[in-house]
């Protein structure tokens, strides 16, 4: 077994660690489709979308790695720290769900992201301006192809509508986190690095309202449940999922192919 | 088999460079015309292989018989001077 790494959690790298992971255990999630998804266009439609996530992963980690200054390079950082140096929202943690979970969960976090990819796209750290450049494309897809989905599946059939909505009721509880500025955000917005969390909550709002209002959802009352992964506090699901996903690295050291 | 319960069927055209043909390049099953284009540019072009996508419904597609190919195709065999073979082209027109 590898030993696992150690990190210093700085504010710069902190913040990029938090938009990492949360594409990697979300890319992770995805992949967890593959083969099983309810049509086969779907199917090959998250695998790309898991792969696209994936590889947003790579830059960030990569730059977060330079950033820290440690010498650890994106590999380590995603398969040698321990689940408590994860920084990902705990949305993207939770399991696999139904199709009805995934779409749901995959409109939240993909607009989440867009928005964070556009105002990234201006970030004072241009090596990050030029990740999130490319990125903002891919995410713009997803979250048009989901949103999609989200209207046929709350207009679809008495099943596929419950479901929307068993999903909606589970989510909800976790979108406060989506906008918990502390101040790792506060660092990178006096820096330019990118936007405060809080920053984009307003923009988030306006536009899932606008899905909800064309699918006929209702947004669930906000509950005073604060969910912790960015803070590196995970559920009880991180841990099987992180076995799983550093049992080759772990087990091969530096494997690769 | 197909069953009232499945998604129709759409042919997917797929142009791979601005400036050539759509070409035909396979079929999908997908509930409306968003989603079948959506599914054609994740099935057909991820790797590079486009920058647009045509889908149509199979069955708007109106084919010429099999039964019918003799009657249709043969007759053409021996016309070959419907080939413009026999004129003398200008060196500049080169590839025609």
């Amino acid at each position: 077994m590898t030993a696992s790494i150690q990190v210093q959690h700085r504010p710069e790298a902190e913040y990029l660690l938090r938009l990492g992971d949360t594409c990697l255990i979300l890319g992770q999630r995805l992949g967890e489709w593959c083969g099983h998804a309810p049509v086969l266009e779907e199917d090959i439609a998250l695998a790309n979308m898991a792969l696209d996530l994936i590889g947003q992963t790579r830059a960030l980690l990569t730059h977060a790695a330079m950033l820290q200054g440690q010498g650890f390079d994106e590999d380590q950082l995603a398969f040698l720290r321990d689940e408590r140096d994860y920084r990902n929202l705990t949305m993207v943690e939770l399991p696999r769900g139904d199709f009805a979970f995934t779409v749901l969960r995959n409109l939240f976090v993909s607009t989440w992201l867009r928005l964070h990819w556009e105002a990234l796209a201006e970030s004072a750290d241009t090596e990050l301006a030029g990740i999130a450049g490319k990125a903002v494309k891919e995410a713009r897809y997803h979250q048009q192809h989901v949103a999609d989905w989200v209207l046929r599946l709350a207009d679809g059939t008495d099943e596929s509508r419950r479901r929307t909505e068993a999903a909606l009721d589970e989510l909800w509880r976790y979108v406060p986190e989506l906008f918990a500025a502390d101040a790792v955000d506060a660092a990178a917005a006096a820096a330019r690095l990118g936007p405060a969390r809080d920053a984009l909550r307003e923009a988030w709002h306006a536009e899932i309202a606008s899905v909800f209002g064309d699918a006929g959802l209702q947004a669930p009352a906000e509950s005073a449940f604060r969910s912790t992964g960015t803070l590196g506090v995970h559920t009880e699901h991180m841990g099987r999922m992180l076995a799983e996903m550093q049992h080759l690295q772990r087990a091969y050291p530096g494997g690769a192919w | 088999m197909s069953t009232n319960t499945e998604w129709p069927l759409w042919e997917v055209f797929v142009r791979s460079r601005a400036g050539l043909d759509h070409k035909h390049c396979g079929s999908l099953h997908a509930a409306d015309p968003q989603m079948a284009v959506q599914m054609a540019r994740d099935v057909y072009t991820r790797r590079q292989e486009g920058v647009s996508v045509w889908v149509v419904r199979s069955d708007q597609i109106v084919a010429s018989d099999p039964g019918d190919k003799a009657m249709y195709f043969d007759p053409a065999e021996d016309k070959v001077y419907r080939h413009p073979t026999f004129f003398k082209l200008p060196a500049e027109v080169d590839h025609m």
